[in-house]
């Protein structure tokens, strides 16, 4: 499927970036022009309702224990489905002001990475914020469902973690791989950012002959942009990058290895979601 | 595939887990030993079982949550085979059973519990739940009266217990009743059957072992029919405890896997020198109702048994045979479906022979495999009977008189092709005769037979026969009729009766 089909996913779970979330969505309507979808997961939790260890099972045992966990899950439920519906119509509502007059809202059981999934083909773009609510607090870290869903789905996913600015200075960071030169594609291509000043970044000497292709690209395609290869560590290197230039918008290849060996050596993806402080485009 | 869990199946609800697996493993105790002595061998050859068939499920099982161990239902059919050829044969059987499981899992047989209908499965239930209860009996039988004292103070100890303020609810009341009963037995110094006099009990670790048995033809003859039941069996009841704790859990399930898993689980137990075993549906209510949900769970039960019975066996031995019929009674009653007897009243009687007719056979061979095919043909007969009701005639006759037409509107079947030729007059003089069956569904062999039957029995009354729409209504009959995704394709096939 052609990266430019498909509507604006903006999972959305009443964390405190959320309105952030619809002013991203809000931007990206008016660039590509494409319905809003704003979906929100019931997630039910695993634990268990009913704890009663006594061991012991009487007259229609399974029957009574049945209709127990039946009512106090229903009782649970209800109460996210009233939530549910509360986050979904707020963010409408935001979304309405900010003149975006194509909403459509969806409200699924199941982790928000399965309800993603059964939406994969009509997804062009998923808007995500940094962290789930649970999580708010915690200090920076990857959200729970965040990995999941960046590796379940193959389509663009733009995290949200700051307040909305209009990127007008975004920064491709470049390594050559499969999913880099996707996110260079996307760049070229999308109506949203091709506009936009970019700033195409590699890391490491060996990177020469990589950025100068892309750069003939970026050229040839009329897109305003400088290249740059920096020194020193990966991850401290982008980050400062960011900061002297004042970009607004990362746009980089995500979880390139496999899940293994990120276990054993730690991925890159995770490690720059957790620390940057401005929002990123990741391309699978 | 067969060892892929997901972090959410191990450590989604750890805390819950482990205090379930505890409350399970305490009553999986006084059930190996009960089934074991059903069985006609030792506690240990049971204990052992359990243990191994719960740690392994817990790794390739299919169902999460759900405790598999030595079970009543395998025991009963096992009993002959060690009366007849002694525990090494049983090891083998056991073996074998986990290689045919393994296989049933392979070819996907899993999926023909959907023939299984709701009343056989409740039949199942109810049967095994007698069957436990039966097995109890000659516990009960030419006993002194310190037996029924025990036993009843044990049943109202269990029941009662659970009413009791803060600790009713957190210490399992089988395990209070099998320790009072116990200690008092010990103190009042009680000359009453012990656990201990029904034979060994296990004081070490299991042991790998393979089953001493000649492999020839004449042993495979002997264990062979043994195995196919108990292979059977053990599918059965654990593919229904897993519907059971799907629909507890309100969560999903891999049929095909599970199969494949008792199938493993049953060849670590013979090696191990345990008996076959399967899911337990009074464990497995017991485990999701202390608030297990995990393989943890079934991890945890397997394991505490096995220790708690190495390190304690001298102790297990003191119990006496009454606690543990009480907690047997109490695991009967809990597995029977009461409300059964209840809709026996609303049901249709059909429903009822079905469920009946269950139960009479397993409680009157003690097999529970023959209890589930009476039950399953019994349904597919009413069912056959009740769709043959489904086809009418249309007679139209010219204005002339010269052509009879019968228009066959419904379903034409081996069951219904008798009734189909009676609607033909062959007596009415007619000099021609239109067959439309452009709107009746031949879905077999027979009912084209009948209509060929009936073409050549006009034929021969001197009558010219047409037959209308043949095509169109044996669609149904090939095999695959490979429609059942296509609504409309359905719809135009079965348009007469949507």
């Amino acid at each position: 499927m052609s990266i430019h089909s498909g509507d604006i996913f903006v999972a959305v779970d009443g964390s405190p970036v959320t309105p952030q979330l619809c002013e991203y969505a809000a931007w990206l309507f008016n660039s590509i022009n494409q319905p809003v979808h704003l979906l929100h997961s019931v997630e039910r939790s695993f634990a268990p309702a009913v704890a009663d260890l006594s061991g012991q099972i009487g007259l229609g045992a399974s029957e009574d224990l049945l209709n127990e966990l039946a009512s106090v899950e229903q009782k649970r439920s209800q109460l996210l489905l009233q939530r549910a519906a509360k986050i979904l119509q707020h963010c409408k509502t935001l979304m309405q002001n900010a003149g975006v007059k194509h909403v459509e809202l969806h409200s699924r059981h199941g982790d928000l990475a399965e309800s993603l999934i059964d939406f994969e083909d009509q997804i062009r773009v998923l808007i995500l914020g940094i962290k789930g609510e649970d999580h708010a607090e915690e200090e920076a870290g990857v959200g729970h469902q965040l990995e999941k869903v960046i590796r379940a789905l193959h389509r663009p996913i733009l995290i949200v973690n700051d307040e909305f600015k209009t990127p007008e200075n975004i920064m491709l960071a470049y390594d050559g791989g499969e999913a880099s030169k996707k996110a260079l594609q996307m760049v070229i291509e999308s109506p949203a950012l091709n506009s936009r000043y970019c700033h195409l970044v590699a890391v490491g000497e060996s990177k020469e002959a990589v950025i100068n292709d892309a750069s003939e690209m970026l050229k040839s395609s009329g897109i305003e942009y400088r290249a740059k290869i920096l020194k020193g560590e990966l991850l401290q290197s982008l980050i400062d990058y960011q900061e002297q230039h004042q970009i607004d918008l990362t746009v980089m290849g995500a979880f390139g290895h496999s899940k293994i060996r990120d276990f054993l050596v730690g991925s890159f993806t995770a490690k720059m979601i957790a620390t940057t402080r401005k929002p990123l485009l990741l391309l699978r | 595939m067969l060892l892929h869990s997901t972090k959410a199946d191990w450590f989604g609800n750890v805390r819950g887990d482990i205090l379930a697996g505890l409350v399970v493993a305490l009553a999986l105790i006084p059930e190996a030993i009960a089934f074991s002595i059903i069985a006609g061998v030792d506690p240990k050859v049971g204990l052992y079982a359990s243990f191994c068939i719960a740690v392994v499920i817990a790794f390739v099982g299919g169902r999460p949550g759900m405790i598999s161990a030595a079970t009543g239902a395998m025991a009963l059919v096992m009993v002959t085979l060690v009366k007849e050829h002694g525990l090494q044969y049983l090891l083998a059987a056991t073996l074998l059973t986990g290689g045919l499981q393994i296989l049933a899992g392979y070819l996907k047989l899993g999926s023909l519990m959907s023939f299984v209908s709701r009343s056989v499965v409740t039949g199942f239930v109810n049967a095994l739940a007698i069957l436990i209860f039966m097995a109890q009996l000659p516990e009960l039988t030419n006993v002194t009266w310190h037996v029924y004292a025990m036993t009843a103070a044990g049943l109202g100890i269990i029941y009662l217990f659970p009413y009791l303020p803060l600790i009713g609810k957190v210490i399992p009341s089988p395990l209070v009743c099998i320790l009072a009963c116990t200690a008092f037995a010990m103190i009042i110094g009680l000359d009453i059957r012990t656990v201990g006099d029904m034979g060994e009990l296990p004081d070490t670790l299991p042991i790998f072992l393979f089953p001493d048995i000649p492999l020839t033809w004449q042993t495979l003859e002997i264990i062979f029919p043994y195995s196919v039941a108990l292979a059977v069996v053990g599918l059965l009841e654990s593919l229904m405890t897993a519907t059971i704790v799907d629909d507890l859990t309100d969560t999903s399930s891999d049929k095909n896997r599970e199969c494949k898993g008792q199938g493993i689980a049953n060849i670590g137990a013979g090696l191990l020198g345990g008996m076959a075993g399967c899911a337990m549906i009074g464990q497995s209510v017991i485990n999701v109702k202390s608030g297990g949900r995990g393989r943890l769970s079934t991890l945890v039960a397997g394991s505490v048994l096995l220790v708690l019975v190495v390190f304690l066996n001298e102790w297990v031995a003191q119990i006496p045979m009454a606690a543990l019929v009480a907690v047997m009674i109490m695991v009967s009653i809990g597995t029977f479906d009461w409300r059964s007897i209840r809709n026996l009243r609303e049901y249709p009687l059909s429903t009822n022979i079905v469920m009946l007719s269950t139960v009479a056979v397993v409680v009157y061979t003690h097999n529970l495999a023959y209890g589930v095919l009476v039950g399953v043909l019994f349904a597919a007969l009413f069912f056959a009977n009740k769709v043959s009701h489904f086809m009418y005639v249309e007679k139209l006759m010219n204005d002339d008189l010269s052509e009879r037409k019968y228009v066959f509107h419904g379903q034409v079947f081996f069951n219904s092709a008798s009734k189909f030729l009676a609607q033909f007059d062959f007596k009415e003089a007619v000099p021609k005769v239109v067959i439309d069956l452009s709107k009746a569904h031949f879905w077999d062999i027979t009912a084209v037979h009948s209509l060929d039957t009936a073409v050549i029995k006009f034929r021969r009354e001197g009558a010219e026969v047409e037959v209308v729409g043949l095509n169109e209504a044996t669609e149904t009959i090939i095999d695959r009729f490979g429609v059942h995704d296509k609504p409309e394709q359905i719809a135009k096939v079965l348009g007469e009766h949507s």
